[in-house]
């Protein structure tokens, strides 16, 4: 009885305290419009945290993501589109900022390198795989001449009867 | 066809090579700066109280090469490159404009008086909108400014002797001679 109580007290105390750091990621305010607000949302979860590097600011809890957010926020408010929001964020910390960035150049690699692996390693399987079907060929090459002769010498038709 | 058991030691070669250069000597906190050959974005703000005229991005078209130090009463790393910058006061070889990032004017001032000012002029961003205009994702960064205000160059993390040698030196020797 005082083991099930216990736990359950356990479990109260662990529950608070998710709620309450689940809530410390949205302590700030809120814009009144609600539609401008979820779009303020989608534009934070595409921007990449700068203090944290591989979470959005969304989800950091980190200061300078608080004023990003905030920042979008106002953006919003004065009447920028979403991608004048993004280019803003872009003009000051670069691509890198976009968890999505976009092909360029520069981020060739990054698009194309997965793909160039892919090929890369389908080209070597194949390769692999062809090079053992033609090992398993050499097996069941037919016996030349010479060996057919040798081979009926230690082994003649009347199978019963071994050569001395 | 002999050499043909080599191509897996050589793969593994290969990526260890590039994993051992990445590891070593890139650093993934190092954000490349958009800004750098762009002019200073304007701003005016008010002087940490008691430490010289206050700062505005006019103030740093000097006509020479100046530095824009990012700094903060609360910034564990300000103080590792504070010495240095006292030094480069003390020599006279580069004059250092101050940004103080997100801290509060009394705690920037104690900082000040405690630490000593090797700051021309210091401007309070207390919000951190300036320190977002320029870019700015974590302090210590200090930024080196052309003669007409443009960013020449952007040191993340604390100024050493190293990097002042490398890469601030030979700017300022490039423009003066």
């Amino acid at each position: 009885m005082r083991a099930i109580f216990r736990s359950g007290l356990v479990a109260t105390i662990f529950a608070v305290l998710v709620i309450a750091s689940a809530g410390a990621v949205f302590v700030e305010k809120r814009l009144d419009d609600p539609a401008q607000e979820t779009r303020a949302r989608e534009i934070s979860e595409g921007i990449r945290c700068l203090v944290c590097q591989n979470q959005s600011i969304l989800d950091s809890n980190a200061d300078l993501a608080r004023d990003l957010r905030q920042i979008i926020r106002e953006r919003i408010v004065a009447g920028d589109s979403d991608a004048e929001v993004k280019t803003f964020l872009v003009v000051r910390y670069g691509d890198w900022v976009l968890l999505d960035p976009p092909f360029k150049l520069r981020t060739a690699i990054l698009w194309l390198g997965p793909l160039a692996f892919f090929l890369l390693g389908g080209t070597a399987v194949i390769m692999f795989l062809r090079g053992r079907g033609s090992a398993g060929d050499v097996e069941t090459l037919p016996l030349t001449a010479e060996e057919e002769a040798s081979f009926k010498q230690i082994s003649p038709d009347d199978k019963d009867e071994l050569p001395k | 066809m002999r050499f043909r058991f080599l191509a897996p030691v050589l793969t593994f070669s290969a990526i260890a090579v590039i994993m051992w250069y990445a590891l070593f000597n890139l650093d993934p906190s190092e954000i490349p700066s958009e800004l750098v050959s762009k002019p200073v974005p304007e701003f005016s703000l008010s002087g940490v109280p008691g430490y010289g005229p206050d700062l505005s991005s006019t103030d740093l078209k000097t006509g020479k090469i100046t530095l824009l130090n990012v700094f903060a009463s609360w910034c564990v790393a300000c103080l590792a490159e504070h010495p240095l910058f006292m030094e480069l006061k003390k020599q006279g070889n580069v004059e250092i404009y101050g940004l103080n990032y997100k801290d509060k004017p009394d705690a920037a001032a104690s900082w000040l008086k405690r630490n000593g000012n090797p700051y021309v002029r210091t401007g309070m961003d207390e919000k951190g909108r300036v320190g977002i205009d320029f870019g700015v994702y974590g302090v210590p960064e200090t930024f080196v400014i052309g003669p007409e205000g443009k960013i020449l160059d952007k040191i993340i993390g604390p100024v050493t002797q190293d990097i002042y040698e490398q890469r601030i030196a030979p700017l300022l020797q490039g423009n003066n001679s």
